[in-house]
């Protein structure tokens, strides 16, 4: 199968690899998938007491399409408020990277990677997680 | 841009050169067709086909009107399975298999199921073998077919052909192989297997695509199946459908020259899969998949844990490999091979299967095993799973969101 530009970029390139301290209360984790399906994402993220995102870090296990996803949630998500990291859609990704049909599940764990960080971060906080809607895959 | 180097040799080989220069003349002035009696065009065409029979005969140990050309292995398989059913359904309707079978076996049983057939799918042990005992146990007097391959396309294991044949007749039963990885690269030879049926494709083999052959069987017993394709009769009413001359000359080329070089060229092959596959299992967390003892010498399939097998195909671009891992796939499922080896799905999911040829040289097998080395370092570096094992987490005890 052929990639994007985009996705080669990210694979070759991968941003912001790496691992933040779990046990900070400022570092929310988030830990999708499952290795028998073929991708597992780790998406952590650092939080200000301002509510903005200063760092965030991931390690993927999966294709290409995987780490490319959760290459670019990491880029998309320093700087953001929790709010608005929120709001990133799947299709979001998928639009920027070109994602065929077959690959869309890439982009829907890297959106489950970001809500699932957050809901870390807001239950380490003392704060309700949020209700994540189930997702379509 | 630069070619990759081909290591994908169990999914097709380059034609050979040499059988390129024997077909060429039947495109171009030995055009007849090997069915016209009544003039030299046909003739020659004929005896085109002729020689090629032969050449076939010769390398699989049997006699020239025992070889049906085919379109490939796929329409052989389908013939072999099919048309002993119809032809033997007086005798029984109970067909055994095994489930790391080509899916043109699997599926051509399905088929049957449909139609009053009975089929048996034997599992497999972890080294991807046949357990006797547990075929013989499935023997009934109703059964009348056995088809287990000769040599498996993504592991290189070659099953106890020998023993399984005497077992099938033993009960009464015909034994069927799909050889289409074996023949030409080891030696095959149909009596001294006990073969009643074989088929066989020259693309595996630096013959051209489209053209096979199943072998049936003409004395003790005498095997008739019944055609799958009506039309003019050819091949001994077997197999309708004008000759692919070019095609048959370019498979009975092919099958000399495996019979020529097969001694020296099994030698040098197995010779260079070692020297990959024990470089790559030195590797932490690498693991050869079957058999190592009783398998093809050109196929070396290993898994490397914490890296998922499409991922690592993309890091490894300087590469034509295959992957157990299938993740384009709406199911998700990794290889059905893999699997029945007991294999858990992400070991499945890590799995590189690296298949060598005749045009392989020792500087490929080399740059090979670099840039895998690299590709594996590199995921791992990426991967939360490579990470979670070298913090000595147990991740059989983490429950994955399943998705």
């Amino acid at each position: 199968m052929a990639y994007s530009e985009k996705v080669i970029d990210h694979y070759n390139n991968p941003r912001n690899v790496g691992t933040l301290n779990k046990d900070s209360k400022f570092v929310g984790t988030g830990l999708v998938g499952a290795p028998e399906c073929g991708d597992v994402m780790r998406l952590q993220i650092e939080v200000s007491e301002d509510n903005v995102i200063t760092d965030a870090k991931f390690k993927t296990f999966g294709c290409g399409s995987a780490i490319a996803s959760s290459s670019l949630a990491t880029e998309w998500l320093k700087g953001k408020t929790i709010d608005e990291a929120l709001s990133i859609d799947n299709m979001d990704i998928v639009e920027e990277l070109a994602l065929p049909p077959v690959k869309i599940h890439c982009s829907v764990l890297a959106e489950d990677a970001i809500k699932s960080a957050i809901n870390d971060y807001r239950v380490k906080n003392g704060l309700e997680a949020i209700v994540l809607e189930k997702s379509h895959h | 841009m630069k070619q990759p180097i081909y290591l994908d040799n169990n999914a097709t080989t380059p034609l050979d050169p040499r059988v390129l220069e024997a077909m060429l003349p039947y495109f171009t002035e030995k055009f007849g067709n090997a069915a016209s009696r009544n003039h030299a065009f046909g003739w020659v065409a004929e005896e085109g086909v002729d020689y090629a029979r032969e050449q076939v005969a010769k390398l699989i140990g049997c006699t020239e009107k025992e070889v049906i050309f085919t379109s490939g292995a796929t329409e052989a398989d389908n013939l072999a399975i099919k048309g002993v059913f119809e032809m033997y359904k007086e005798k029984g309707n109970h067909i055994i298999t095994a489930v790391t079978e080509h899916k043109a076996v699997l599926d051509t049983c399905k088929h049957l199921e449909k139609h009053g057939a009975r089929v048996t799918y034997l599992g497999v042990k972890e080294d991807g073998l046949v357990d006797l005992a547990q075929l013989e146990a499935a023997m009934t007097p109703e059964t009348i077919l056995v088809s287990i391959m000769y040599g498996n396309n993504e592991i290189g294991v070659i099953q106890p052909v020998k023993e399984i044949s005497a077992i099938a007749h033993k009960y009464g039963a015909l034994f069927m192989t799909d050889a289409t990885q074996a023949v030409g690269k080891i030696p095959v030879d149909v009596n001294a297997d006990g073969i009643d049926l074989m088929a066989f494709s020259a693309h595996k083999m630096y013959g051209p695509k489209g053209v096979g052959a199943l072998y049936v069987r003409r004395k003790n017993p005498r095997v008739k199946v019944t055609s799958q394709m009506d039309g003019g009769g050819h091949e001994r009413g077997m197999r309708s459908g004008t000759l692919n001359v070019p095609g048959i000359v370019g498979l009975g080329k092919a099958c000399e020259l495996c019979r020529l070089e097969m001694e020296s060229e099994a030698i040098r092959l197995s010779g260079l899969r070692d020297r990959l596959e024990s470089t790559l299992s030195k590797m932490e967390e690498s693991y050869v998949n079957g058999n190592t003892q009783h398998r093809l010498p050109h196929v070396a399939n290993i898994s490397f844990k914490y890296v998922e097998g499409e991922g690592l195909m993309m890091a490894m671009s300087d590469l034509a490999v295959s992957s157990g891992s299938a993740c384009t796939s709406a199911s998700l499922e990794p290889s059905y091979v893999l699997k029945s080896l007991g294999l858990s799905d992400d070991l499945a999911h890590s799995s590189i299967r690296y298949g060598l040829g005749r045009f392989t040289t020792e500087e490929e097998i080399d740059q090979a095993i670099a840039v895998t080395e690299k590709a594996v370092n590199h995921l791992r570096e990426l991967s939360p799973l490579w990470e979670m094992f070298k913090e000595g987490i147990d991740l059989s005890k983490i429950e994955w969101a399943e998705h």
